[in-house]
């Protein structure tokens, strides 16, 4: 069998293998149209929602400071946080490993040379290219029609933080789903699991409320990687992070993206050890 | 050359044992009971380089697991094996990139894209150069008729097509091992005939090492002079293939066909009759009483015509996978 085997031979042919599975996966994200579509524009529904909650908490007097927001910075908090969840979730990929551990289609990673965790990244990459290429009319849409809630631009620093952040968030939403996945190899069915992740992260990312009102009753908070998948982007833009603690707030992100690559690496090589090949 | 050696081969599973009803249930949330199941049991053996090797045994005697530890799927208890010089379960690229394993699930394909999509990426993953890839696939989906279905979706494919479409990926970078587990399983006649033809043809010509399991004896008769027959883990036969009846029958039929149309009532005391279709009876008779039961025929009755032959390879596997007990080395009992 005759391989590329040089080194920029190598680099060339990895590179192309990254291209390939995302352009695949972006085909095959088309093959479904409508409930692609539908399930795109379904999402913004929560939007309306929580306006109309925080109008309503805010009700009496929209300058009232609830934990250092007013109306409107809540909403642009909101807003924000519904960007940075566009993202940090992976709908499906926790379960999509487990089921595939379980019913053992996992099996064509194993016995092809591919690395399944990269496999799985670039998929999800094209899953996310294709929601944002739908997504953004919505999005400018919402974010044109609220453009009053803001405080206006950030400068350059602060939007190139917000922008990495919001790129980081994707690698460690990506990273603690595929994790979830992986214990698969040891429980069969995760799916309760996934739910409780789905729970905690709703609360501790500050999807729900932002973590100034969850950080008196839970003060570790700060110290999970959660609040990367959505507070964190949100604040960096909104300037409740200082400038000068936006390098660490960076650093910090970074340092949970290499713990957890490296957790999924550990918990995949020995996932695959005592792995039993299931499904025949 | 030996292109796989395996010796002593034993892979365990530790399996929850769940008692019968809901109270056992709620005791199985605090206390739960494992049982060891030997699914490998000391299994040796040695294909050479270029064989095409049959793998026998009934559902649970260990053919699938010793082709997911040849495959690098999972991982031995105890025991040694090397393919093509790599340990399978050490997975590396350069071993993976050697061997293809296609089992009757189908599943290398993407399900919502023409199958074309995949093999392109098949291309990248095994780093397959442009012009040698265009010409495998050309050959592949030549020899198997599916030029036409390159463009539709899989999930659009009949199970026969799709199975062929699962060869073509298996086969594009050329592997020196091929492991096929069922893979006619379920496909019609047409469409197992189609495949057995290609895997004959394309065996012979790029002489690559396989490894069959098929319950299909036509399949394994087709394609396989040599046979391993594994039973509760353990290897009880490894040889000819047709070798296998000669050990493990007990029997062999006698087809005659008497001159005065009648069966004689006293046939039953040569063994048992299997058919009667006037002349003709097919009778089984024990296999060291075949001449003097043929001798005292003969001299008893007035016959017309007489053949005796072999049980069919079917019938003596499906008798010798039903029967209990240990197996032994001579006899056919296990």
């Amino acid at each position: 069998m005759s391989v590329a085997t040089s080194t920029p031979d190598r680099l060339r042919s990895a590179v192309r293998l990254k291209w390939l599975i995302l352009k695949t996966a972006i085909e095959e994200r088309l093959a479904y149209r409508g409930d692609f579509v539908f399930s795109t524009l379904i999402r913004f529904l929560p939007v309306v929602t929580q306006v109309f909650l925080w109008r309503a908490i805010f009700s009496n007097d929209a300058e009232k400071l609830i934990r250092g927001f007013r109306y409107s910075e809540m909403i642009a908090y909101y807003l924000l946080v519904m960007l940075a969840r566009a993202f940090s979730s992976m709908p499906g990929l926790a379960n999509g490993i487990a089921g595939s551990v379980a019913d053992g289609s996992i099996r064509k990673y194993l016995i092809q040379p591919v690395d399944m965790l990269d496999h799985l990244f670039w998929h999800r990459v094209a899953h996310k290219l294709v929601y944002y290429a739908i997504a953004i009319g919505p999005f400018s849409l919402v974010f044109w029609l609220c453009r009053s809630y803001f405080p206006g631009w950030p400068d350059w620093t602060v939007i190139w933080c917000f922008v990495a952040s919001l790129l980081m968030s994707f690698a460690i939403g990506f990273l603690i789903e595929a994790w979830i996945g992986l214990i698969a190899f040891w429980f069969l069915e995760v799916s309760s699991l996934i739910f409780i992740y789905m729970m905690l992260s709703y609360f501790l990312s500050g999807h729900m409320i932002p973590l100034e009102y969850l950080s008196e009753w839970l003060p570790f908070v700060e110290y999970l990687p959660f609040r990367y998948l959505a507070y964190t982007p949100a604040a960096i833009f909104l300037g409740r992070i200082p400038e000068h603690r936006l390098p660490v707030e960076m650093m910090t992100q970074f340092s949970w993206i290499v713990g957890l690559f490296v957790l999924n690496r550990i918990t995949f090589a020995r996932g695959v050890r005592r792995y039993s090949s299931f499904g025949g | 050359m030996a292109a796989i050696e395996v010796q002593d081969l034993c892979r365990q599973y530790r399996v929850y044992r769940k008692r019968e009803g809901v109270l056992a249930s709620i005791v199985g949330l605090f206390r739960r009971e494992y049982e060891i199941v030997e699914a490998v049991r000391n299994v040796s053996f040695r294909i050479e380089e270029g064989e095409m090797v049959a793998f026998l045994g009934p559902n649970g005697a260990g053919k699938t697991t010793t082709l997911k530890l040849l495959s690098g799927l999972v991982v031995p208890t105890s025991g040694q094996a090397t393919v093509l010089g790599h340990i399978p379960w050490q997975r590396e690229d350069s071993y993976r990139r050697r061997f293809s394993l296609v089992t009757g699930q189908k599943e290398q394909l993407w399900w919502d894209l023409p199958a074309q999509e995949s093999f392109r990426l098949h291309r990248e993953i095994y780093r397959i150069p442009d012009d040698e890839y265009r010409r495998r696939l050309d050959e592949l989906t030549d020899l198997l008729e599916v030029g036409r279905l390159m463009a539709r979706p899989v999930r659009e494919l009949s199970l026969g097509e799709r199975m062929r479409m699962e060869l073509i990926a298996a086969l594009l970078h050329r592997p020196d091992v091929l492991f096929l587990d069922e893979p006619t399983i379920g496909l019609d006649v047409v469409s197992q005939r189609r495949v057995q033809e290609f895997l004959r043809y394309y065996q012979k010509e790029q002489k690559i090492t396989v490894i069959l399991t098929s319950h299909y004896m036509k399949d394994v008769e087709a394609l396989c002079e040599r046979a391993i027959v594994i039973n509760r883990g353990q290897v009880v036969h490894d040889g000819q293939l047709n070798a296998i009846v000669d050990r493990f029958s007990q029997h062999k039929i006698l087809d005659l066909q008497f001159s005065d149309g009648q069966v004689p009532s006293t046939l039953t005391r040569y063994g048992q009759i299997l058919e009667t279709r006037l002349p003709r009876v097919r009778l089984q008779v024990p296999r060291q009483q075949v001449s003097e039961c043929l001798a005292t025929i003969l001299a008893e009755h007035s016959i017309d015509d007489l053949s005796v032959s072999e049980r069919p390879l079917e019938d003596v596997i499906a008798e010798l996978f039903s029967q209990p007990g240990e197996p032994t080395d001579h006899g056919g009992s296990l």
